[in-house]
């Protein structure tokens, strides 16, 4: 690859930090992470049916404050069925 | 008069917290401040040499704490400055030779005769790093355009938080505008955007910062040099001074030239 053509890095060092500093923040391993995502939508699958490939789960941040979002589309109720 | 006590600290090592140290304590001495500068480094002592004060030590801070020394015998006068003072750290003693407690009572010895009192805190988050923050009013986090640096500089603001020091701000080293303009550097908005603090000033990359501290001359003294000018900029901005940010991506001398004739600019 060329001196011109390669993938500038910035951008790749930003996302990589992004990552690392949700999981420095938090004290969480990404595995710890994605346990505690199953164990949610389990959780929630108890008591209502949803899609678990649509389901998005992600720690974001506005400055230093952390907060863990959650979007569970619903499927709704087919009674009878 | 009582003074703010200023500590500088990083995480990572190596990213110019000593240089800062020098360089903010000599424009504030330039402006008038009486300043006292604190070697927080214990076993690792390198302000002295770049401050270009070497010479002049005679007792250090772990001989006022054991009572070798009263603490005016362990401040070593500037060369240029009189109104600028150096606590040497000790050498050949190790971090637990200090305690936090020892540093806020030193500080507080300090406080009632000087303006601004800067400790140079040492790399990681562990005792020397404690002590160092333990007597300051504000704290300057200093890290460079760079993943690792960026990570560790998280992390002790992080711990600043937990600790409640108030009004930590940013000081970004090290920036090369032509690479951030050809995206293979974090920018400064990236930086902020990832820690979430204030930035209180961006240093360029500048040999003139090396050539000072061969001469242990810090380069605020050199009124052309761009990292100088940061410097004086950052110290007036301490004083609480509104100074707009430098624009770094002004292309001065050989290298603007030539990059504006290849059209790379
Ligand atoms: N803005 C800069 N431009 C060029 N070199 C720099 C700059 N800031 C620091 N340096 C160099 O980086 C090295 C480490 O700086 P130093 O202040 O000793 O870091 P720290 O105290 O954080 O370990 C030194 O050689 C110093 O001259
Ligand atoms: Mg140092």
């Amino acid at each position: 690859m060329g001196f011109f053509s390669r993938k500038r890095s910035a951008s790749s060092a930003k996302e990589r930090l992004q990552l690392v500093l949700v999981h420095d923040r938090t004290d969480l391993t990404p595995s710890q992470l994605k346990s505690l995502k199953n164990d949610l939508l389990k959780a929630i699958s108890k008591y209502i049916e949803i899609d678990p490939d649509a389901v998005q789960i992600e720690i974001e941040h506005e400055g230093r404050e952390q907060r863990l979002v959650a979007d569970i589309p619903l499927r709704n109720a087919t009674r009878g069925k | 008069m009582t003074a703010q006590v200023i500590t500088i600290t990083s995480g990572k090592g190596g990213v110019g917290k000593t240089t800062a140290v020098a360089n903010l304590a000599n424009a504030l001495a330039i402006d008038g401040k009486k300043v006292v500068c604190i070697d927080g480094d214990i076993g690792l002592r390198n302000l002295d040499v770049v401050m270009g004060l070497e010479n002049r030590i005679v007792y250090d801070i772990v001989d006022v704490i054991e009572g070798r020394c009263k603490l005016k015998q362990a401040m070593i006068r500037d060369k240029h400055y009189p109104n600028m003072h150096l606590i040497p750290a000790a050498q050949t003693r190790d971090k637990n030779a200090v305690s936090p407690s020892d540093m806020v009572r030193i500080c507080k010895e300090l406080r009632g005769d000087s303006d601004f009192i800067i400790i140079d805190s040492p790399a990681g988050i562990e005792r020397g790093f404690r002590n160092a923050i333990a007597p300051a009013d504000r704290v300057l986090v200093v890290t460079n355009p760079e993943v690792s640096a960026v990570r560790d500089a998280d992390r002790v603001v992080g711990i600043l938080e937990a600790e409640e020091k108030e009004n930590t701000a940013l000081i970004l080293n090290r920036l090369n505008p032509t690479l951030v303009k050809n995206n293979d550097m974090l920018s400064a908005e990236d930086v902020l955007d990832l820690l979430g603090i204030q930035l209180i000033g961006v240093v360029p990359e500048d040999e003139s910062v090396l050539i000072g501290s061969n001469r242990g001359a810090p380069v605020v003294t050199d009124a052309k040099s761009r990292a100088g000018q940061a410097f004086r900029n950052i110290a007036k901005r301490i004083q609480g001074q509104d100074i707009p940010f430098m624009d770094l991506d002004q292309q001065n001398g050989l290298w603007g030239a030539i990059q504006r004739l290849t059209g790379r600019k």
